[in-house]
């Protein structure tokens, strides 16, 4: 008889499989799961902020491509997931996403007829570093929405895992790994709420929080340590676009038009 | 082919008029012909009609050569009228259940069309290459990667059809669209086509051209393995009477021309008085104006890439270059010099910079209207390099002193050779510039970013690059004004002509 070898979960922090650096775990979905400490999320948005610049730098059609591969390579191994049940809603959204890259300029932008001999466009930048915060029990579909927005747009992203579900989120890891999202770019943390919401919402390296934990309590929390560096906060149901345009921010450019 | 030259001869690679005063660079290149090894093409080709290919209705073949040895390459099915019906009966049977599709589900297939063509992109690279004699480095590092860029960019329209065409009334299909593409990017021009069409709802026939078709073909083959539902594109390679004939067909909702303009009138006039709509990419004489602030070395590279990519044989081509009065003969002479380094020769060496001239009709054009250019008292340079003796071939030319009146001045040449004229101030650059029937694109080369800009304004063409030419791009906008046609394509713009949307 074969004795079977058990998964271990870990964190994804800067494109590797890490234990929580407290070697502390929590039994959840009745398997360890490591409990990520106010130090893995600083980690974690250290190794956001080291790629963001990079993902943001690709073009457009490139970081369109690297989300389709992301639907490809999600789609493929749907039946490894923990939840393979919405896996393709999850697929969906990624390629609802992959698409949208190289369109936000085109929705989004504006060329500005000013009344003054000069050229002056909107375009929309990537904010930078967002903080996803998924709610505790939220399916896998729940958090590729919520993290493919700010990726889409330019961001880099670390993600509160939902605290009762964590280990789609975690296999999910496992699929960016091996596909063609940059390292760092994603970084996914399970753990307890009350631990990593407020590491994320102060930190000060984190220019947005995309709260989809819809906790008003928690709401309250978020938005004033967020205050403390002006952080953008997006809760709420919000269409893809909404979405989108939260996440970037609109930079005017303006220059001279004359011999 | 015109053998005029006032030029000192040379071996082809010694700048001979070398003004800038600097040491020619002399090396050879050895051959380095990319491999045929992995393409399979058939003999024959049918039609790709409701997903499979079929036989001709009359029967008609004819073979599609390659330009650069005048070898045969494939026997191509010609299509008559009856073909004709026959793709649109298809094409309509499959118009309702692909426009009922979600556009997320309409946008997979066509992702999965850009993917294929990404995996197959160096087979259909060298059939490009061996079907239309354009450099393979051209084939593979634009025509393909492009084409592929185009599906993969109009796919993720599909789901968000309503953020790119705003207002209240419901988007709808056209229906189906015909749709007729030039040799000169047979699979680009394809996927120009076909993408925004088939986002959008629309089914398709496609004619290709008839010196091209190869390409098309193969993209029917990926289209099969993409599982595209039969009768959403029907791909039908004939000639000229063959796309005619589409354009009048009965059932045709839409039109979607890139051709001559000549062409283009009469399909407009064919089409009076009907509901179908009309888009027509036609002929051009862009104007490349060089400013004597402009970084000149980088203007020459810019005019090169202007005229003599893909052989010239460019609707956007940089065919008239404009530049400045005190810097004209410093420009002329460096870009002489540049030419003699331009290798002209077999299509798939990855060394070529100029290959054959698609067609036999094609070499007989250029040989004329170079004549008259001569005739009329413009000045020709032609780089003297040793040319292959089977196949279609021009050696690359410029005109010194052409006349705004003159006829290579005035009408699309389509081939390696470049009509220079000076102008002294922006007034008379701008004036000059305008001065066309066409309204394709144009090029200013200047280091002044506000003058760029000022007389980008003030030109009348559809597409104006800076510091730059020949740059193409999914997300913007392609299209002419005036006689250079309407509708664009590329960019959101591209999607309208595909759609009737409620006032």
């Amino acid at each position: 008889m074969r004795v079977a070898v058990a998964k271990t979960y870990k964190l994804y922090v800067g494109g590797a499989f890490v234990r929580s650096e407290s070697g502390r775990h929590d039994v959840v979905e009745g398997t360890n799961v490591p409990r990520g400490s106010r130090k893995d999320v600083r980690d974690a948005v250290k190794a956001a902020r080291k790629a963001q610049a990079g993902w943001a730098r690709k073009t457009a059609y490139n970081r369109g491509q690297v989300l389709y591969r992301a639907a490809e390579a999600l789609e493929a191994r749907a039946g490894e997931l923990a939840a393979p049940a919405d896996v393709g809603a999850a697929v969906d959204l990624l390629v609802h996403y992959a698409g949208w890259t190289d369109k936000l300029h085109a929705v989004l932008g504006t060329i500005n007829p000013v009344a003054a001999p000069f050229l002056s466009l909107s375009t929309p930048e990537p904010t930078g570093v967002v903080a996803v915060l998924c709610g505790a029990d939220d399916a896998l579909a729940q958090v590729v929405g919520a993290l493919a927005a700010p990726l889409a747009a330019g961001n880099a992203v670390v993600v509160a895992l939902p605290e009762r579900a964590p280990l789609a989120g975690l296999d999910l890891g496992e699929v960016l790994g091996v596909s063609d999202v940059p390292g760092g770019v994603v970084n996914l943390l399970s753990g307890r709420a009350a631990e990593l919401v407020p590491a994320l919402a102060a930190h000060r390296d984190v220019n947005a929080i995309l709260d989809a934990t819809n906790d008003p309590a928690l709401a309250v929390d978020v938005d004033t340590l967020a205050s403390e560096s002006l952080k953008r906060v997006i809760r709420g149901d919000q269409s893809p676009l909404q979405r989108l345009e939260a996440l970037t921010e609109l930079r005017t450019v303006w220059h001279p038009i004359g011999a | 082919m015109s053998e005029t030259t006032t030029a000192p001869t040379t071996n082809g690679h010694a700048p001979a008029a070398a003004g800038a005063g600097r040491a020619p660079l002399r090396w050879e290149y050895s051959p380095a012909p990319e491999s045929t090894g992995h393409v399979r093409l058939r003999e024959r080709y049918g039609h790709f009609i409701g997903g499979e290919f079929v036989e001709p209705a009359d029967g008609a073949y004819a073979p599609t050569v390659n330009p650069a040895t005048e070898e045969p390459l494939a026997e191509v099915a010609q299509a008559g009228k009856a073909d004709v019906a026959r793709a649109v009966a298809a094409a309509r049977a499959a118009q309702a259940g692909w426009a009922a599709l979600p556009g997320l589900e309409r946008g997979k297939y066509v992702f999965r069309i850009a993917r294929l063509i990404q995996e197959r992109a160096r087979e259909l690279a060298i059939v490009e290459t061996l079907d239309g004699g354009k450099p393979i480095k051209e084939s593979r590092d634009l025509d393909i990667p492009l084409a592929a860029a185009h599906f993969f960019y109009y796919a993720g329209w599909a789901d968000k059809l309503s953020y790119a065409l705003p207002g209240p009334g419901a988007i709808t299909p056209r229906g189906v669209v015909g749709q007729v593409v030039p040799w000169n990017f047979p699979l680009l021009m394809a996927a120009w086509k076909l993408a925004p069409a088939l986002a959008t709802g629309n089914t398709a026939v496609l004619k290709p051209a008839d010196t091209t078709p190869l390409t098309a073909l193969l993209l029917a083959e990926i289209l099969q393995e993409a599982d595209l539902p039969p009768g959403v594109v029907n791909i039908l390679p004939g000639d000229g009477r063959a796309g005619a004939a589409l354009v009048r067909a009965e059932g045709i909702d839409k039109v979607a021309f890139t051709g001559s303009t000549a062409v283009g009138r009469e399909i407009q006039a064919a089409l009076a008085g009907k509901d179908i709509g009309l888009t027509l990419e036609l002929g051009g004489k862009s104007a490349n104006i060089v400013f004597e602030d402009a970084a000149l070395d980088q203007a020459v590279e810019g005019i090169v890439q202007g005229i003599f990519f893909n052989q010239g044989h460019v609707c956007c081509a940089g065919s008239r270059l404009l530049v400045q009065e005190s810097v004209a003969e410093q420009v002329v002479d460096r870009l002489w010099a540049r030419m003699q380094t331009l290798r002209v020769g077999d299509p798939l060496d990855k060394n070529t910079d100029v290959g054959a001239i698609n067609s036999a009709a094609q070499l007989a054009r250029i040989g004329e209207l170079v004549g008259a250019g001569v005739e009329e008292g413009a000045g020709l340079r032609q780089v003297a390099c040793a040319l292959p003796e089977k196949g279609f071939w021009f050696a690359p030319a410029l005109f010194t002193e052409a006349s705004p009146a003159h006829r290579i001045s005035r009408e699309e040449i389509f081939g390696p050779v470049l009509a220079i004229t000076t102008f002294r101030t922006h007034a008379e650059a701008v004036e000059k510039a305008n001065n066309s029937n066409y309204g394709l694109a144009a090029g200013i080369w200047t280091d002044k970013g506000s003058k760029a800009f000022e007389v980008a304004a003030q030109l009348q063409a559809g597409v104006v690059w800076q510091n730059t030419y020949n740059h193409f791009d999914p997300t913007a906008a392609f299209g002419g004004f005036k006689e250079s046609g309407f509708g664009r394509e590329g960019g959101a713009a591209g999607l309208r002509p595909y759609v009737r949307q409620e006032a």
